[in-house]
C-alpha cells in the first residue's frame, strides 16, 4: 500500500463515506472520488491489464489521458461495461471489476501470455493462422480479445435528452483561462455557454497550486463563476465537447449520473474558444507500464483535487519545468520527493507489479512511485475536427495549434501558452476578438524521445501493448506512413485513442528514420474526444416515435369495428375487422365485397391537387397517358414514370374542371410525387401558372364497393343521380354530404361498381357512420387492405412496388398505347425507346393458375427454365380467391404475354412445382360486374 | 448537422432538404431525335467537381426549389439563388 | 532474412528479436515507362496489379498512390464481404470475389482474416419475407449460398436483436448468408501490396497523378508529383475522387460522391458472432475480432468530397442500432469516420474503357467496394492485359447507361400501397 488519503485539502466530502467494492473486495470512499482516486487512496496499485500480454496495470492519468485502469460497473442492478475509472464518479454501493482480467487484476491467470511476447508483438496474426484455417484459431482469439461485458440488459429509462442550443461563445474548457475568457465575453454583453468536463471548475488549478491573481484558487474560481453568470453567462459542468462538426456544430455530451444516459447538446456558436488545457506525456524507457510509474501532472491532480498523496518515497523524471509545482506540493503533502534527470542515462524501472525503486544511468532509486513528466501536449482535438492545422513548436516540443479554423481560437494552455498569468491575458484578449499581447514564455522543455534501438522493453501504448521494438519492426517492414504505423501496431487505437501514446510513437518513428517530427506527421483526430454510450445518438428517435406511422381520423371507428391494425406503407391501417384468425376474416370480407359490399376507408391515398393556366400542358408532361384529352368531370388510370421510363407509380387524375386536377397516388408515394411535380414545377415551367398541393391529409376518402355500393350510397340523400347512365364508371362528381363538399370518384380496384368518397378528415366520422348503417341493411361492411389485395389481384390489378420493380415499364404492364401514340412530350418518353425498353425479353406482367387441389403458390417464387434452373420470371402476389375458390396468382415473367397456356416450373427454396401461364385477370375479364 | 439558407425560410436543418442533382442541365427536347448517348449523358452523367459545385435543391416543407453554390470539401456555402422571379 | 510468412518463421524471429523480416514492399522510384500503370493503391488497384503479375505475367507495372497505400476507403469501411444479390450479374460479380476471399490469405501468404461468420438481412413485416424469399430463391438460383430464416432461427444466430413484438420493427424472419463474413481491411491492402511486391510491381506512394497525357486522342502516360511516367495501357482504380481523374483526363463518368460513415465502439467481450442488418432501422453491425463492434448505415444526404461524417447520419445509424439492439445503447462509441464513395445511378460499379483510348476505369463501387477487391482487380486485371472485357465485367460497361441495361438491386424492391 502506498496511496493514502491527506488529511485536508481537495474537494472531496471526508465526512461522508461511501462504500464500494473492486474486484470482489470491499473499499471506502468520500463524495467528490473517482473509482482511481479511492482506489489510490485505499493503497490499490493494480487496477487492469494490459490487452494482449495481461501486463499488471495500474493508474496512469488523472482525467480523460488513463489508458489503463477501464472497469466493468454495476449499481443497482444496472451495469456498464468499460467505464474509465479516473472519470467515473464514485457512489456508494458501486460493484467494479476490471475488464479482461480473471479473477482480478492482481491475480489475472492469463498474466503468463506475457511470456510469450516475443511472439506475440506487432502485427504476428498477419504472419501465421493461415494455415489450415483462419478459423481454427479465430474463436479462442475473439475470447481472449475484448475489454467490457455487455450483461444483455436494458436500463430503465435511459434516454438522452437532445436539445439544441446556441450562442454566441462557446468556451471549451472551465480551467483558468477557459474561465476568464468567458467572464470577459460575458461582460462585453456576449451570449457565452462555458463547458467543462468535470463536475467542479478549475481545471489544472488543482495541479498547480497557489494563488491565481493574488487569491486562493478557491476564491478566484467562486468570483469568476460568480461574474459569468451575473453577466449572464450559462455554465454546464460534466460537460464534454467531443465533436466538431461541419458548419460549426459542436456536439456536447452532459454527464447526468451513472446508468443515466447522458444529455446531447447540439450547440451552433457564432465562436468556440478552445480551452481544452495540455496532457502530459509519458517518457519512454524500459520497464514504464509497471503500476506505480504515473503521471507527475496526474499525482499533483490526486493531490489538489481529491486529497490523495500517490506515493511516501517518490522518484520525478521530468524533462520539463511544468512540473516543479507539483513537486512542491507532494513534499508539502509529506511525501520524500527526489528528482531524477531523465537524461543521465538509460532509465529501468525496477519491481514486478509492485514498483520498488528506478535505475537512472548508474543510479538506482529506492522509491514507491515513479512520477514521470515528457512533457505538454496541447489537447488540439476538436481544432482539428473543425479542421484547423498543427504547427510543431521546438520550443515548445509539440504541436500547436497553426492556422484556425473559421469561427474557432485556442487559448491557454491548449494554445501553448502555459504560463497563468500569459494564458488569463491571451484569453481575456482572444474573447473580446483582440489580437493577445505577445508574451514570453515560461515554459522550458527538454526534448527527450524515444531513442531506437534501446534495451528493454519500452512501452510506447500501455493499454494495447505497443513497444519501441513493434515501432521498429513496423519500420523494417516497411508500415513507415503514420497510418500505416497506427493500423500495423494498433498504436493509438485503445480506449483513449492515442491521447497518452500517439507522441511517442510518431517521435519513436520520427527518429528510427532519421526524420524530423513535423515531416511524420499526426493521424488524423476522429471524433468522438472521449467515448459516448451509443444511446447519445439515440435520443427520442426511439420505438414507435423512430419513423412514426401516419394515422387514420378514422381510427377509433376501426377500433371499435374490431380492425386488425398494422403497418401499410407508413399508416397504421385496417388489415382487416373481427375477432377471426386473419384468412377466415380475409375470406370473409372478400366474400361479403363480392356479394354484397365492402366499406374501405382508403384515405392515405394520395390526393395532389394541381391547379392553374398551366395546368393542363403540365399533367400531360409528368403523366405517360394524355391527359390533357381528359374532359372535367372524368377520370383517367395512368401511370407516372422515372426519367428512364421505369413505372414510378399508379393511379388515376381526376379532372374537375379545365384548370383544375386531382392526381391520385400510392400512399407510400405521395411524397415523391409531390416532389417529383414541384420539381418540375419551379424548374422548367412558369410556377405562377401551375400550382399544386398535396391534400392527401386534408380529405379522407372512404370506397364503397360491390354489387350493392349503388343501393348503399344511395340511402345517403345525396343530391346526386347515381344510375350508371348518368354517372358512368371513370367520371367524377361533387355534391354536399352533411354541410361539407363531398367529391365521388366512380373509379374501381375491385372490377365491381365502386365509388370513392372524399370529404374534409373532419367530417369523416359521420360519412363512415352513415356507410356502415345504410351497409348493414344489405349484409355489406367493413373490409380491410388485405381484402382489397385479393379482390384486385382477382381482377390482375397490379400493386406498384409488389407487382411491378423498378425495371417494370408501362408496356410490361400491357399499356403501350402512349408510348407509340402519345404526341407532347413527357417524363420518360426518352427512356422507353432504349435498348433495354426494346429488348426481346422484358418481363411482362401474367397470372399463373395451379393445378386442381394444388395450394397458392409461395410470393417470392421463381418461374424457371432449363436443366440447371434459371429465373425468368418472379411471383408478385398469390391468394386463394374466395371468389373463384382456386388459387390466383400475378406474376412478372420474361416474354410473358405471348406465353398464355405455357406450362412452368415454380421454384421455392429448392421445390420445384408446375403453373400455367394465364392472363393477369381471373375475374370477369369482360368487365361484365363494373356496369352491374 | 449543416445549416442550409432557403430562400424562402432562411436557414434550416440539412435534413429538411433534398438534393435534386448539378445545375445548369436541361432536358433535351424529346419531341426531336435525341441519340441515345445524348440522353444518357444528360440523365446520368455528372460533373461531380471537387470544390465549388452548382446545384439543385430542394427545400421540402416549403417545397421551394433553388440554386445553391457549395464547396463540396469544406462544405461551406458560397450562396444561393431563388429560381423565383423578383417580386414573386 | 524471413521473406515467407508461417508459424514456424514467426517462432524463429520470435527468437532473434524479429530482426530478419523483409519490407512487406519496396519504395522503388519511378521509371520512365510501364506496360502498365494503375492510379490508385487501394483494394483495387493493387488487386488488379497482382492480377496482372500473376494471371497475365505483365510484371513491368506501377502503382501509383498519392497517399499511403490502403489509405481510402479501403481502410475506411466496415469490413463486410457478401455476395447476397439479386440479379445474376451481381452474383456473378460479387461470388467470384467471396471465392477469391476464400484462399486469399493462402494466396498472398498474409492473413487477411476473412471470417465467414454469415450475414442476416432482417425482415420485418411479411411483405418484407415474401421480398426476402424472393431474393433467397434468386440467390440460390444464381449460384449463391442463401436461406430464408424464421425469426426463431435469428434468435438463435443474434439473441441480443430485439424481439419485442412491439418493437417499431419486430423481426419476422431473416435472409442469411452463411459464407458471408469479415475481414480485415488494412490486411488486405497489404498483403495485395506485398505479394505484388514480390512479383516485381513497383508499388509507388506519395506520387499524385497530376495530368493524363495524351497523344493523338490516346492516354500514354500520366503527369506525377514524381515526374512523367507512360505505359502502354492506363488503369484508374481511384474511388473518391473517379470524376476527378475523369474531367482531368475529359471522359465523363455518371458518378456522384457522398461520404459514407462508419463507426466503432470500445472493444466488448463477444455479444454477436454474425453481421446484422436492419434494413428499416438502416443500420448493420457486426463485432471485430478485437471486439469493438463495426457499425454502417447509409450514406450521408449531402454530396460530398469531406472525408468526414455528420450527426444527422450518426444519429441515424447509431439511434437504429440502439433500436435493434437495445442492449447495446449504454455501448460506448470510440471513433467514428468517413469514406468518400462514388455513387451511380444503379448503385453498380463500373468497369471498362473510359472513353479516351487507352484508359480503362474501375469506379462506382458505391458503399460496396471492399467486398469486391479481389473480383474487381481481377477483371481489371483481364481487361487491362488483353484490351477485352472478362465475361463477367461485360454487363458492368458504363455503355449500360447508354442502353438502359442497368442492374439496379435497389430497384428489385420497395413496396408501395
Amino acid at each position: 500500500m502506498s496511496g493514502t488519503r491527506t488529511e485536508t485539502g481537495g474537494l472531496i466530502d471526508r465526512t461522508k463515506t461511501l462504500r464500494f467494492r473492486f474486484d470482489g473486495r470491499g473499499y471506502a470512499g468520500h463524495p467528490g472520488d473517482t473509482l482511481a482516486s479511492a482506489l489510490l487512496a485505499n493503497g490499490v496499485r493494480v487496477l487492469g491489464r494490459s490487452f494482449k500480454y495481461h501486463r499488471p496495470r495500474g493508474v496512469w492519468g488523472g482525467w480523460f489521458d488513463d489508458p489503463n485502469a477501464i472497469l466493468d460497473v454495476g449499481l443497482d442492478g444496472n451495469a456498464i461495461p468499460n467505464c474509465q475509472a479516473t472519470t467515473t464518479p464514485l457512489l456508494d454501493g458501486m460493484e467494479s471489476r476490471a475488464v479482461n482480467a480473471w479473477p482480478s487484476a492482481a491475480r489475472d491467470v492469463k498474466g503468463g501470455l506475457d511470456l510469450l511476447h516475443r511472439w506475440l508483438g506487432a502485427g504476428f496474426y498477419y504472419k501465421t493462422f493461415i494455415w489450415p484455417d483462419w478459423h481454427l484459431f479465430e474463436p479462442t482469439i475473439r475470447r481472449m480479445a475484448g475489454l467490457g461485458a455487455v450483461d444483455g440488459k436494458t436500463i430503465p429509462d435511459y434516454v438522452a435528452d437532445q436539445i439544441h442550443d446556441s450562442c454566441d461563445l462557446l468556451v471549451v474548457g472551465g480551467g483558468a483561462a477557459g474561465l476568464a475568457a468567458a467572464r470577459a465575453a460575458a461582460e462585453a454583453g456576449q451570449d457565452v455557454v462555458l463547458v467543462e468536463d468535470h463536475a467542479d471548475l478549475g481545471g489544472g488549478l488543482y495541479r498547480r497550486g497557489g494563488e491565481v491573481e493574488g487569491r486562493s484558487p478557491a476564491d478566484w474560481l467562486a468570483e469568476q463563476r460568480a461574474a459569468i453568470e451575473t453577466a449572464g453567462g450559462c455554465i454546464l459542468s460534466s460537460t464534454t465537447a467531443f465533436g466538431v462538426y461541419d458548419h460549426g456544430l459542436v456536439g456536447l455530451a452532459t454527464d447526468r449520473g451513472f446508468a443515466r444516459a447522458p444529455r446531447l447538446t447540439r450547440m451552433r456558436a457564432r465562436r468556440t474558444l478552445m480551452a481544452t488545457g495540455a496532457l502530459d506525456r509519458p517518457l519512454t524507457f524500459a520497464d514504464n507500464d509497471r503500476p506505480g510509474v504515473m503521471s507527475l501532472q496526474a499525482a499533483a491532480e490526486y493531490l489538489g483535487r481529491y486529497g490523495v498523496l500517490v506515493g511516501r518515497r517518490i522518484v520525478v523524471l521530468s524533462n520539463n519545468s511544468a512540473g516543479q509545482s507539483a513537486v512542491a506540493a507532494l513534499r508539502a503533502a509529506g511525501a520524500e520527493v527526489v528528482e531524477a534527470d531523465p537524461a543521465d542515462g538509460p532509465i529501468r524501472a525496477l519491481g514486478g507489479a509492485r514498483l520498488n525503486g528506478v535505475q537512472v544511468g548508474d543510479r538506482q532509486l529506492a522509491c514507491d512511485s515513479l512520477l514521470v513528466s515528457g512533457g505538454l501536449t496541447p489537447v488540439v482535438h476538436l481544432w482539428r475536427h473543425a479542421g484547423g492545422k498543427l504547427d510543431w513548436s521546438e520550443t515548445a516540443n509539440a504541436f500547436l495549434p497553426g492556422a484556425a479554423p473559421e469561427g474557432m481560437a485556442a487559448i491557454g494552455a491548449a494554445n501553448g501558452t502555459f504560463n497563468l498569468q500569459a494564458a488569463l491575458e491571451e484569453a481575456r484578449a482572444v474573447a473580446l476578438g483582440k489580437p493577445p499581447a505577445p508574451s514570453a514564455s515560461s515554459y522550458t522543455i527538454r526534448p527527450l524521445w524515444p531513442e531506437p534501438g534501446a534495451k528493454g522493453r519500452q512501452w510506447i501504448d500501455f493499454q494495447h501493448d505497443v513497444t519501441l521494438k513493434d515501432i521498429e519492426l513496423a519500420a523494417r517492414e516497411n508500415y513507415v506512413s503514420v497510418e500505416h504505423l497506427k493500423r500495423y501496431t494498433t498504436l493509438g487505437m485503445a480506449a483513449d485513442q492515442g491521447k497518452t501514446s500517439n507522441m511517442a510513437g510518431l517521435a519513436a518513428m520520427a527518429a528510427i528514420q532519421g526524420r524530423p517530427i513535423p515531416e511524420v506527421g499526426t493521424t488524423t483526430f476522429r471524433p468522438p474526444f472521449v467515448p459516448v454510450p451509443l444511446e447519445l445518438y439515440h435520443g427520442a428517435r426511439r420505438g414507435q416515435l423512430l419513423n412514426p406511422l401516419k394515422r387514420l381520423a378514422l381510427e377509433p371507428q376501426h377500433r371499435q369495428a374490431g380492425a386488425a391494425l398494422g403497418e401499410y406503407g407508413g399508416w397504421l391501417r385496417p388489415g382487416w375487422y373481427g375477432g377471426k384468425p386473419a384468412r377466415d376474416a380475409i375470406r370473409d370480407e372478400v366474400q361479403m365485397a363480392r356479394s354484397s359490399a365492402g366499406i374501405f376507408d382508403g384515405s392515405p391515398l394520395g390526393k395532389i391537387e394541381v391547379m392553374g393556366p398551366d395546368a393542363a400542358a403540365f399533367v400531360d408532361f409528368v403523366y405517360y397517358n394524355t391527359v390533357a384529352t381528359l374532359k372535367p368531370g372524368h377520370i383517367r388510370y395512368g401511370f407516372m414514370l422515372t426519367e428512364s421510363g421505369a413505372v414510378y407509380d399508379d393511379g388515376v387524375i381526376a379532372r374537375l374542371g379545365s384548370e383544375h386536377f386531382v392526381i391520385s397516388c400510392s400512399s407510400s408515394h405521395v411524397d415523391g410525387v409531390e416532389t417529383m411535380l414541384e420539381s418540375w414545377r419551379q424548374d422548367g415551367n412558369d410556377p405562377d401558372r401551375i400550382f399544386v398541393h398535396d391534400a392527401t391529409q386534408h380529405w379522407a376518402t372512404l370506397a364503397v364497393t360491390g354489387p350493392k355500393a349503388r343501393e348503399i350510397l344511395g340511402a345517403l340523400v345525396l343530391d346526386l343521380n347515381l344510375s350508371r347512365d348518368v354517372f358512368p364508371h371513370m367520371s367524377f362528381r361533387e355534391t354536399i354530404f352533411a354541410g361539407t363538399p363531398l367529391r365521388i370518384a366512380r373509379v374501381s380496384f375491385t372490377g365491381d361498381v365502386s365509388f370513392e368518397l372524399s370529404l374534409r378528415t373532419a367530417k369523416a366520422a359521420d360519412l363512415w357512420a352513415a356507410l356502415t348503417m345504410a351497409g348493414a341493411e344489405h349484409g355489406a361492411g367493413p373490409i380491410g387492405i388485405e381484402a382489397l389485395s385479393v379482390l384486385r389481384a382477382e381482377k390482375g390489378f397490379i400493386i406498384i412496388g409488389k407487382d411491378t420493380d423498378g425495371e417494370t415499364m408501362p408496356h410490361d404492364l400491357g399499356f403501350g398505347g402512349p408510348r407509340q401514340k402519345k404526341k407532347t412530350a413527357f417524363v420518360g418518353d426518352r427512356g422507353l425507346h432504349s435498348e433495354a425498353a426494346n429488348a426481346p425479353d422484358r418481363r411482362q406482367l401474367v397470372g399463373l393458375s395451379v393445378p386442381e387441389g394444388s395450394p397458392a403458390l409461395p410470393t417470392g417464387a421463381h418461374l424457371v427454365t432449363g436443366d440447371k434452373p434459371r429465373s425468368e420470371g418472379i411471383v408478385t402476389s398469390s391468394y386463394i380467391s374466395p371468389t373463384l375458390d382456386r388459387p390466383i396468382a400475378l406474376a412478372l415473367l420474361a416474354r410473358g404475354a405471348a406465353r398464355h397456356g405455357e406450362v412452368l416450373r415454380v421454384w421455392h427454396m429448392g421445390q420445384v412445382r408446375a403453373a400455367t401461364v394465364t392472363p393477369p385477370c381471373a375475374l370477369d375479364p369482360k368487365g361484365a360486374r363494373l356496369d352491374a | 448537422m449543416q445549416l442550409f439558407p432557403c430562400p424562402f425560410c432562411g436557414a434550416r436543418d440539412e435534413r429538411e432538404f433534398h438534393f435534386m442533382g448539378e445545375a445548369g442541365k436541361t432536358r433535351p427536347d424529346t419531341q426531336q431525335p435525341v441519340s441515345d448517348a445524348d440522353w444518357a449523358a444528360y440523365l446520368y452523367d455528372q460533373r461531380n467537381d471537387k470544390g465549388r459545385v452548382r446545384e439543385v435543391w430542394m427545400h421540402l416543407p416549403c417545397r421551394e426549389v433553388f440554386g445553391m453554390q457549395r464547396d463540396s470539401v469544406t462544405m461551406q456555402v458560397l450562396g444561393t439563388t431563388a429560381f423565383r422571379k423578383a417580386g414573386a | 532474412m524471413s521473406k515467407r510468412y508461417s508459424a514456424l518463421s514467426l517462432l524463429r524471429e520470435g527468437l532473434h528479436g524479429h530482426r530478419g523480416w523483409a519490407p512487406a514492399w519496396r519504395t522503388p522510384d519511378p521509371k520512365p515507362r510501364y506496360d502498365v500503370i494503375v492510379i490508385g493503391g487501394g483494394g483495387h488497384g493493387l488487386a488488379t496489379a497482382y492480377y496482372l503479375a500473376k494471371n497475365h505475367g505483365l510484371k513491368n507495372v506501377a502503382v501509383l498512390e498519392k497517399g499511403w497505400l490502403g489509405g481510402g476507403n479501403t481502410g475506411r469501411n466496415t469490413t463486410v464481404i457478401r455476395s447476397n444479390y439479386y440479379y445474376p450479374a451481381s452474383t456473378d460479380l460479387y461470388d467470384l470475389s467471396v471465392r477469391l476471399y476464400e484462399t486469399l490469405s493462402r494466396q498472398l501468404n498474409f492473413n487477411i482474416m476473412f471470417s465467414q461468420r454469415g450475414m442476416l438481412v432482417l425482415a420485418h413485416s411479411e411483405p418484407e419475407m415474401e421480398l426476402a424469399a424472393r431474393q433467397v430463391n434468386a440467390m440460390q438460383l444464381n449460384g449463391a449460398d442463401a436461406e430464408l430464416l424464421s425469426a426463431d432461427e435469428v434468435r438463435k444466430r443474434a439473441p441480443l436483436l430485439n424481439f419485442a413484438p412491439d418493437a417499431r420493427y419486430p423481426i419476422h424472419g431473416a435472409t442469411w448468408q452463411g459464407r458471408a463474413g469479415t475481414a480485415r481491411h488494412d490486411a488486405v491492402a497489404w498483403g495485395l501490396a506485398r505479394a505484388a511486391d514480390r512479383l516485381g510491381v513497383d508499388i509507388i506512394q506519395n506520387c499524385e497523378v497530376t495530368d493524363v497525357i495524351t497523344e493523338a486522342g490516346r492516354a500514354v502516360g500520366v503527369a506525377t508529383t514524381k515526374g512523367e511516367i507512360r505505359a502502354d495501357r492506363i488503369g484508374a482504380a481511384v474511388a473518391g475522387h473517379s470524376s476527378v481523374l475523369a474531367n482531368l483526363a475529359g471522359y465523363s463518368l455518371p458518378i456522384q460522391s457522398y461520404a459514407l460513415q462508419a463507426f466503432v465502439t470500445e472493444p466488448l467481450k463477444p455479444v454477436i458472432d454474425t453481421v446484422a442488418f436492419s434494413p428499416a432501422c438502416g443500420t448493420y453491425f457486426s463485432q471485430s475480432d478485437k471486439g469493438g463492434l463495426v457499425i454502417g448505415g447509409g450514406l450521408d444526404r449531402v454530396p460530398s468530397y469531406g472525408q468526414r461524417g455528420n450527426m444527422p447520419m450518426q444519429e441515424a445509424v447509431l439511434g437504429g442500432l440502439c433500436e435493434m439492439a437495445p442492449m447495446l445503447a449504454k455501448v460506448k462509441l470510440l471513433r467514428h469516420w468517413a469514406g468518400i464513395v462514388d455513387v451511380t445511378p444503379d448503385s453498380s460499379p463500373i468497369i471498362g474503357p473510359s472513353g479516351v483510348d487507352g484508359l480503362y476505369v474501375n469506379c462506382g463501387w458505391g458503399t460496396g467496394g471492399f467486398k469486391a477487391i479481389p473480383a474487381g482487380g481481377y477483371l481489371f486485371a483481364h481487361l487491362l492485359a488483353t484490351g477485352q472485357h472478362h465475361e463477367i465485367s461485360r454487363l458492368f460497361d458504363k455503355g449500360r447507361f447508354t442502353t438502359g441495361h442497368l442492374i439496379d438491386e435497389g430497384a428489385a424492391s420497395g413496396i408501395a400501397h
